[in-house]
Formats: structure tokens, sequence, C-alpha cells
């Protein structure tokens, strides 16, 4: 799997360290098999698109790497801790793992600087001033440092995604998740998402993104993967995953969605 | 990405000047076509009201006001003789009933000397309550601690008594005093319990849900008068014998319990009501169980729920006056007692008359202070 990272980088110094692995991983919806023997391994820094028809699996699969769904068989390994039952460990992997949705999921109640300082605060004991301090930083890295005392309500729909990015990266994560960031928003706002995520990219941040946004693949991934249902069918570098696509599936995928 | 610049608009010479809306859509008289007379069935409705209006409020005002007796005869003003119902005009309220019988109806049999205690400890409640209720006066975190923590103390010392103070047993109180104390006790306890409640039943552990189910659905299946005569007569049974519980402590528990079950399932409600998104937003940024609860989901839950919840707390606060069934002397009770003398024979309308104006400022005040907190903790999420 590390085939394509290797390749991009000749001679690696050390071996890359292995940030999140997946081994056999199995997961059901009642009878419904939504995961089918998933493996994937992902190096420090490796930034990997997710795609596929909806009803793949690609976002359960992103959503087992921070336990919001439980995997039923086989083994995640996030960050050298391995997912079980145990809260306290899961909480461990969660502080490590940003996580961006499609819907967002501010704190409606909160103003902007408290839905960013609220977890370093609570979750990392950070002092106020400093949290805040840190707050203003990536409010700023986003482009929005003038809307810290909005409520999310106030703010335009990529403004609000722009915001949950800040948010995730206060806590400082070694990963970020992104669940179709992009989906929910109208098409003028999605430029000023994908900016602030092509930078992050560029910072060495490692990403997984379910995205169908091409432009982004092809720019800042270094690994593209294509599920459909419930299996990966196809990863590769975004050069030949796009122009020569090894299974039929994802052919029919891409002319689908590239023509549309 | 459309030029603006190049759109022809009307140069300033030309442009009309705002004119003011004509009389018929601002001003008292649009008011009163677009509320009162709109359709021709709102008219009648309006002719009716204003004639329920003129036949009941100029009895009303005769009675409670103009033939009032307000004041004492002037042998009574001077020791000579005690007041009764016969010094009261015929025909209006007799509202020195009310002043005769003050006294009792706000302290019940608390010792005339000892009155001090209750209203200090009033004085110190309202005013750390007030303060916490209002915007401006600062120190909230002090106050909160005060309120919580010290106060509950305090006022037990100063209405109870020991250490140095006179002990004031508890069937000696009674009165507007007795229904704060198990209004303000019983809807204090009551509201975190209920969250604890709601919480539970809605917890994924099977032991915690399952005994959450039981307390809210038995407590709310039964009506409270049996509740309450069930924590008299059956609290002490499960106390090991020899132990003997005050009698108002029971009543408080089964209240608390009560208004707590219903309170439960309101909340519940309000929980229904927040996204999944926002537990997933909170457990990915690493909260825990209780975090996540106190900061993201019961803030928003509770506020949903304000209506409800003030809607119960009302409910609560008029339940007080059924603690009358097992022999407590509450504000109602005692008026109504009152009137039972034989001095006072004929004035159980004017007792209940004063005991609705008391319970409904409270309650109404409770009901405005609701609907200020509702706009105030409105951040405009609604829109989406």
């Amino acid at each position: 799997m590390t085939a394509t990272a290797m390749a991009n980088s000749p001679v690696p110094a050390t071996a890359p360290e292995v940030m999140i692995s997946l081994t056999e991983v199995n997961k059901w919806y009642g009878q419904f098999h939504v995961l089918k023997n998933i493996n994937l391994s992902v190096d420090k820094g490796e930034r990997i698109v997710i795609c596929g028809p909806s009803g793949s699996g690609k976002s359960t699969m992103i959503r087992c790497i921070n336990r919001l769904e439980e995997h039923q068989r086989g083994k995640i390994v996030v960050d050298g801790i391995e997912l079980t039952r145990d809260l306290k460990k899961i909480e461990l992997v969660r502080r490590e793992v940003g996580m961006v949705f499609q819907h967002f999921n501010l704190f409606p109640h909160l103003t902007v600087l408290e839905n960013l300082t609220l977890a370093p605060i609570w979750v990392r004991k950070m002092p106020k001033k400093q949290a805040e301090e840190a707050a203003m930083h990536y409010l700023d890295r986003v482009r929005i440092p003038d809307q810290a005392l909005k409520y999310p309500g106030q703010l335009s729909g990529g403004q609000q995604q722009r915001v949950a990015i800040a948010r995730s990266l206060c806590m400082n994560p070694k990963i970020m998740l992104f669940d179709e960031p992009t989906s929910a928003l109208d098409p003028e706002m999605i430029k000023e998402v994908l900016d602030v995520m092509v930078e992050l990219a560029q910072s060495g941040m490692t990403m997984l993104c379910v995205t169908h946004e091409m432009g982004f693949a092809r720019t800042v991934a270094n690994r593209v993967i294509f599920m459909d249902r419930g299996e990966i069918i196809e990863q590769n570098d975004p050069e030949e995953f796009f122009l020569h696509p090894k299974s039929e599936r994802t052919r029919l995928f891409l002319s689908q969605i590239l023509h549309h | 990405m459309m030029d603006t610049s190049n759109i022809p608009t009307s140069p300033p010479e030309q442009r009309l000047p705002d004119e003011s809306p004509p009389l018929s859509v601002v001003g008292p008289i649009a008011w009163l076509r677009a509320n009162l007379f709109s359709s021709p069935l709102n008219t009648l409705l309006t002719l009716v009201s204003l004639l329920l209006l003129a036949l009941a409020i100029p009895p009303l005002v005769r009675w409670g006001l103009l033939h009032a007796t307000w004041t004492f005869p002037q042998e009574v003003a001077d020791g000579a003789r005690n007041a009764s119902r016969k010094d009261c005009a015929p025909g209006g309220a007799c509202w020195i009933f009310i002043r005769a019988r003050f006294g009792q109806f706000i302290f019940g049999f608390y010792p005339a000397d000892e009155r001090w205690r209750p209203i200090l400890a009033f004085i110190l409640t309202f005013g750390a309550v007030a303060g916490m209720l209002l915007d401006r006066v600062p120190y909230k975190r002090a106050n909160a601690i005060f309120l919580f923590a010290i106060l509950p103390f305090l006022a037990f010392w100063l209405l109870f008594g020991g250490l140095g103070l006179e002990i004031v047993p508890t069937r000696m109180w009674g009165g507007f005093m007795l229904t704060l104390v198990i209004a303000a006790v019983g809807i204090v306890l009551a509201l975190p319990l209920g969250i604890l409640l709601a919480l539970g039943r809605r917890s994924e552990l099977p032991v915690v849900h399952l005994l959450s189910v039981v307390v809210i659905e038995f407590v709310r299946g039964v009506p409270l008068i049996t509740v309450l005569f069930m924590a008299n007569v059956m609290l002490p049974l499960f106390l090991p014998p020899g132990t003997t519980v005050d009698p108002l402590l029971r009543i408080l528990v089964g209240f608390t319990v009560f208004t707590a079950a219903y309170l439960a399932e309101v909340v519940r409600g309000g929980l229904q009501a927040i996204g999944r998104g926002q537990y997933e937003g909170a457990a990915s940024l690493g909260l825990g169980y209780w975090s996540m609860m106190r900061l993201i989901v019961l803030p928003q839950a509770l506020r949903i729920s304000i209506p409800a919840i003030v809607n119960t707390i009302n409910g609560s606060f008029m339940d007080t006056t059924l603690v009358a069934v097992v022999g407590l002397y509450d504000f109602l009770n005692i008026v109504r007692t009152g009137s039972r003398d034989a001095n006072w024979i004929g004035t159980e309308i004017d007792g209940f008359v004063f005991c609705a104006a008391v319970y409904w400022v409270i309650c109404y005040g409770m009901s405005r202070y609701s609907v200020h907190l509702e706009r105030k903790l409105d951040t405009g999420h609604k829109k989406h």
C-alpha cells in the first residue's frame, strides 16, 4: 500500500512513520455489510482523497478512524493506539484526530471564538488566554479573524466550514479527517474552503479527505482511493488514477463525475 | 463578477423623495382596524368581549375597591377589642380580614419574636436569586457559590434554629413562608434530579436506563396526592425502626421526586431536539460524556425547553397547595382556615381572591422572566 508513497520519495532517510493502519476491517449495519476487509495504511504527512459513489462506505471508513463508528472485525491503530471499547483510548485518539463534517457541526450556542477554545480549555486544560490566542491565530489562517465574536448562525456556509476547520486545528491534531467538507456549500463558497484545505496540505498535515472535488485531488493528494460497495477497489497516485484507471467500475465512476 | 458600475441609474435630482405612509396603514385607527375589526366575525367577537368586560368590571371594582373595607374601626385600632367580619361593610370585600391575620398568613405559627429569621432568610434568598437573574449585576460566580453552597445551610439554620437560635420545629412553619420553602427546595432539587433522570432515560447503559424509566413512569402514573400520602406514611417504613423523619422532610422528598419526574420528560424532549451532529462534533474534539452534556448538549436542550420547564415549575408551585391533605398549613390552607374562624365567617371569597392575586403575581413574574431568558439566549441559529 505504501508502495506509491515510497515511489514518490525515492530515498527515505528513515522508514515513514505509519499514522493510521486498518487491517481486515469489517463493519455491518444490522445485516448490511458496509465495510468489507478494508486494508489501509497511512504514513505521516500523506494526503489521501477517498471517492466513490454514495453508499460505498467511504464516510463510514473515515468515521471508524476516530471511532464515531464502531468496527466489528479487524484492527484499527491510530497514532500507535488501537481502537477498542476502551473509552479512555478513544478520547486519546480523538484529541489527535481532527474532523470536519459535511454540515459543519459547529456549536450554535457559542460564539466562533468559544467554539474554537472549548476543546483546548476543557480537554487539553489550556489556560483560557492561551487558548484564545491560539484560536485567533487559526482564525487568521482561515482568513476570518473579524468574525470571532459572532455566532455560527450569523455566518455564511463557507465561513462556518472554515471555522470548523480552525476549530479542529486548535486541538493541534496530528491527523485531519474531512467528510465531504464542501458538499453542503453553495458553489461560490467551495473555493474558499478548498483554498484553506490546500494550504493545510502544504503545511504537511496528514489528511484523509472524502470528497468529489477532483481538482483538489489532483493538486494535493498523493494517493486517491476509490471505494464501491464497502470495498477499496483501487488506489493510486492521482495522475495514474485519473488517466489510467485500472478497473471498469472506477472508469465508469470517473466518467460520471467528470462529465456531468 | 458582475460589474455594477455600468448599470444606468437615475441622477439624484430625479429620484423620488421618501413619503410617510398613509394613515390607513399606521396609527391607532389602522391598528384598530387590523386587529379588532378585520372581519365580520372579528368585529362580532370584539363587541361581545367589550360587552362581557362592561358586565364584569364594574361589579368587581365596586366589590374589591369602592365598597371594600380597608381600615379597622377606631376601637380595634386602639386595641380595645379584636376585629371581626361584622366590622366590614356588606357588599364589599373585607380586606381587614387579611390585615388582621396577615402575620399568620405569612409565617403560620412561627413565634412572633422569631419572625425576623424567615424575613432575613427570604431577603438573602431573594437578593441572591435576583443577583443571578439580572444581567446587570456582577460577581455571578461568587453569587452562585453563595446561593447554592452557603445559603441552603444558612437559611435552614435561620428557619429551624439551633446553634444559639431558638429551635422552631417544622410543625410551626406555615403560611406563605411554608409555601415558599416547599416550592424553592422542591424545584431547586428537582431540576438537577430531573436532568439526571432525563439523561438516564437516554443512557445506553441498561441498568441506568431501566431505573430512570421505572422512576419516571411510576411517579408520573400516580397523582401527587398519592405521592404525598405515600411519602408521609411509607417513607418511614424504609428507614430503620426508631428513626423518625420530620413530616416536612417527607413531604419535600415526595414533592421533589414528583416534580423531577415531570421535568425529566420535559428535558428529554429538549434533548431529542439536539441533532446527532452536535454529539459528533463534540466527540470528535475528544470531549467525554459529561463535558459533552454540560458544555454542548444541555445548554441547547435546556434553552429549547425553557417554556415547558417554566410551565412545569409553575404547575409545581400551584401544587404546593396539595400539602394541605397531609395536614400542613401552606398559604392557601392557612387563609382558608382563617376564614373558618368564628369571628370571620363569610370571608372565604376575600381570602381566595387574596391568595389568587399572590399566586398570580408570582407565576406571571416567572413567565415574564422566561420570555426574557428565551430572547437573551437566542443566538440566531434558528434561521438555519
